[in-house]
């Protein structure tokens, strides 16, 4: 005998239960932000806010290909290596070698798309887990990157340095080419996920690889795709990173795919896959900016206080995806 | 494997082997490798049972980075650096956080059920900031000599470092293989909620894991710091909780969980150590270490992989004896991404 309400809570709670992780972020940011304006006469300024995007925008496509492999059930250690590996074989072409910009630039892209093609056929066909392999391949590029230098290479090619200085005016304000360019995979990635073929087996995956499984879907090909995604944006967050730093460094974005794995948890994907959205990691990247540009203003806390942040955020925003999802074995 | 390096050191450096008797310690690069990779022997040593229960522990570096600086912090703040007294208050205080931070580990895991990987991600990014916390960003330095005696003192002409890692694995030993820990370990890895309907304490069980995985890494923290007189929040124990997990997954310990092997694990670690260690005698520029990792890592993972050998095998070759085949076939995988 199920009453009314009963029947109605269980058929509303499911989708309520799948924003839910969405709406606390939005609430969270306008807590941040709001508090910021009040004790901060400077904080107003939306050029604040769009310093936080052009400060994050290399980590906002990091974290948006962690996007599609998390939703995936899966996780990527790789990327920040694969960041630091970009930033240092561009320099490295482009000031050593003399590479014209339009060769180099495709070449970055490619080699991180292979990294990750080839950490998803691993995954995939030799069944061990993601966490591993994907250790293994954040060694070999790393280790790639302080077999190719150890000291920071400074690039001055007329491309990279036209892409870091010019401004997008909006109105009385301005934000870089780089935020553009991760405006834009986001969009994409937004599609890719909402309406493609793609996008739906990436989150019946992520639900359910048995049922995905016996319902036929190209689980091999959508797995591969998605570290080999991961692996592209990896790459071009490392473009976007060189543009910021206009550096080659093996020691750049130590750390990076912690901050991107928070910023997605953070924007409400569940680690166990299945559910989550690109404009959650997108507020996730906020989240994150904004508490580096909160403690920048206070002045008086270190910057290790936003490792502690970002963790008690973490803690709780688990904690919270622990609450509303039935346990999984 | 292991042997294969150090016959390769025989033949490239013939006085790797020897060991001698200086100013009553004993020196060589054997001992040296030994007494190096001691902290990540104990690292390893916690990692091992952790992984036994079926949950892995991201947070050990950030852990001893935390507890070597903790020592360091409070052995500066005293007047006289080298009271004994002093010196063990440090060592306590920072063990028992070690053992504190390992309990709320286990909380997250056997209590509110967070997957492991998760839960220790918090104290590892937090971890971090935390010990950035108590050296206030800067590289504590110590002149102690007590303190100094845990990474880099001598007891018996046998650096102290080691006979401290010997002791925890011995103890280690005893308490799983001749007690019914181990097996009681190994039923919670193998199912967690079967071994609970059986009657074991399966949440007891991992939270005891944990937090001797803290202790360990706390110990760890010690045997660094004091080495090296110093703390550093930023570096201490970087990237350590990858290669505990590596030294792990070389001795055999299956990361699902519900096996594993501590003679393995310590193996494992020394490997790992050797290959560093040969990788500097050699004259092999160091930042080649992490290649040579990622190769190790890989191959183990991929000979331990049922479905590759199941591919392997039967696919391309007949049945062939197992470490000769996968060899080459994986060198060959992991050039194709390079």
């Amino acid at each position: 005998m199920t009453t009314f309400a009963e029947v109605r809570s269980r058929l509303a709670r499911p989708q309520q239960r799948r924003y839910l992780p969405l709406y606390a972020t939005l609430a969270l940011l306008a807590v941040m932000y709001g508090s910021g304006v009040v004790q901060y006469e400077a904080f107003s300024d939306p050029q604040v806010v769009l310093n936080v995007f052009i400060d994050n925008g290399f980590l906002l496509v990091v974290a948006v290909g962690m996007t599609f492999v998390i939703l995936t059930g899966g996780i990527d250690l790789s990327v920040g290596a694969v960041v630091a590996l970009t930033t240092m074989v561009s320099a490295t072409l482009l000031e050593e070698q003399g590479w014209p910009a339009f060769v180099v630039l495709p070449l970055v892209l490619l080699i991180g798309s292979t990294l990750g093609f080839g950490m998803g056929c691993i995954i995939h066909y030799f069944e061990i887990q993601p966490f591993i392999v994907t250790l293994a391949g954040m060694f070999l590029a790393r280790g790639l990157c302080y077999t190719i230098g150890t000291s920071s290479i400074t690039i001055d090619d007329p491309f990279w340095t036209s892409m870091a200085q010019s401004k997008v005016r909006l109105g009385d304000n301005f934000v870089s080419p780089s935020v553009v360019i991760a405006l834009v995979v986001v969009l994409i990635a937004a599609y890719v996920l909402a309406f493609t073929r793609l996008g739906r087996n990436t989150y019946a995956i992520g639900g359910n690889p048995r049922s995905a499984h016996l319902m036929g879907l190209p689980i091999a090909r959508t797995r591969i795709s998605v570290y080999t995604i991961s692996g592209f944006c990896s790459a071009l967050g490392g473009v976007l990173l060189s543009f910021y730093m206009l550096s080659g460094n093996s020691l750049h974005a130590v750390g990076m795919e912690l901050d991107a794995i928070a910023a997605v948890v953070i924007g409400g994907t569940l680690l166990t896959g299945g559910s989550g959205f690109v404009l959650g990691t997108v507020l996730g990247v906020l989240v994150l900016g904004l508490i580096q540009t909160l403690i920048t203003f206070d002045g008086r806390l270190s910057s290790w206080w936003t490792k502690i942040v970002i963790g008690a955020l973490l803690f709780a925003f688990i904690l919270l995806q622990r609450l509303i999802t039935p346990r999984k074995r | 494997m292991l042997v294969v390096l150090l016959l390769s050191n025989l033949i490239f450096t013939p006085t790797f082997f020897k060991v001698e008797v200086r100013d009553g310690h004993l020196y060589g690069s054997l001992i040296d490798i030994v007494r190096f990779g001691a902290p990540l022997i104990m690292v390893a040593l916690g990692m091992t049972l952790v992984i036994a229960t079926g949950g892995i522990d991201l947070s050990v570096g950030s852990v001893v980075a935390i507890c070597g600086a903790l020592a360091c912090w409070r052995i500066s703040e005293q007047g006289d650096q080298n009271s004994v007294s002093g010196v063990l208050v440090a060592v306590a205080l920072a063990l028992g956080l070690a053992l504190l931070l390992g309990a709320w580990n286990g909380f997250l895991v056997a209590v509110v059920g967070i997957q492991p990987i998760i839960a220790t991600l918090i104290l590892m990014v937090a971890g971090r900031g935390l010990a950035q916390l108590i050296t206030d960003g800067q590289i504590i330095t110590i002149n102690s000599s007590p303190y100094k005696l845990i990474g880099g003192g001598y007891l018996f002409t046998v650096p102290f470092a080691i006979l401290i890692a010997l002791a925890v694995t011995a103890l280690a030993v005893l308490l799983t293989r001749r007690t019914a820990l181990g097996m009681l370990i190994e039923s919670v890895g193998g199912n967690a909620e079967a071994s609970r309907l059986a009657g074991i304490h399966s949440r007891r069980i991992t939270l005891m894991a944990y937090i001797v995985a803290g202790l360990c890494a706390g110990v760890a923290g010690l045997m660094i710091s004091s080495n090296v007189s110093s703390a550093d929040g930023n570096n201490a124990g970087l990237w350590y909780e990858l290669d505990a997990i590596l030294a792990v997954v070389i001795g055999g310990t299956s990361l699902a969980g519900g096996r594993f092997s501590i003679a393995g694990t310590v193996v494992g670690a020394l490997l790992i150590q050797t290959l560093t260690t040969t990788i500097y005698t050699t004259g092999i520029p160091p930042e080649t270490t992490l290649l040579f990792k990622a190769l190790v890592v890989t191959i183990v993972c991929l000979v331990q992989s049922p479905a590759f050998r199941a591919k392997v095998f039967q696919g391309r070759r007949r049945p062939a004896p197992p470490p000769a085949g996968p060899t080459s076939a994986t060198a060959e995988k992991v050039e194709v991404p390079a």
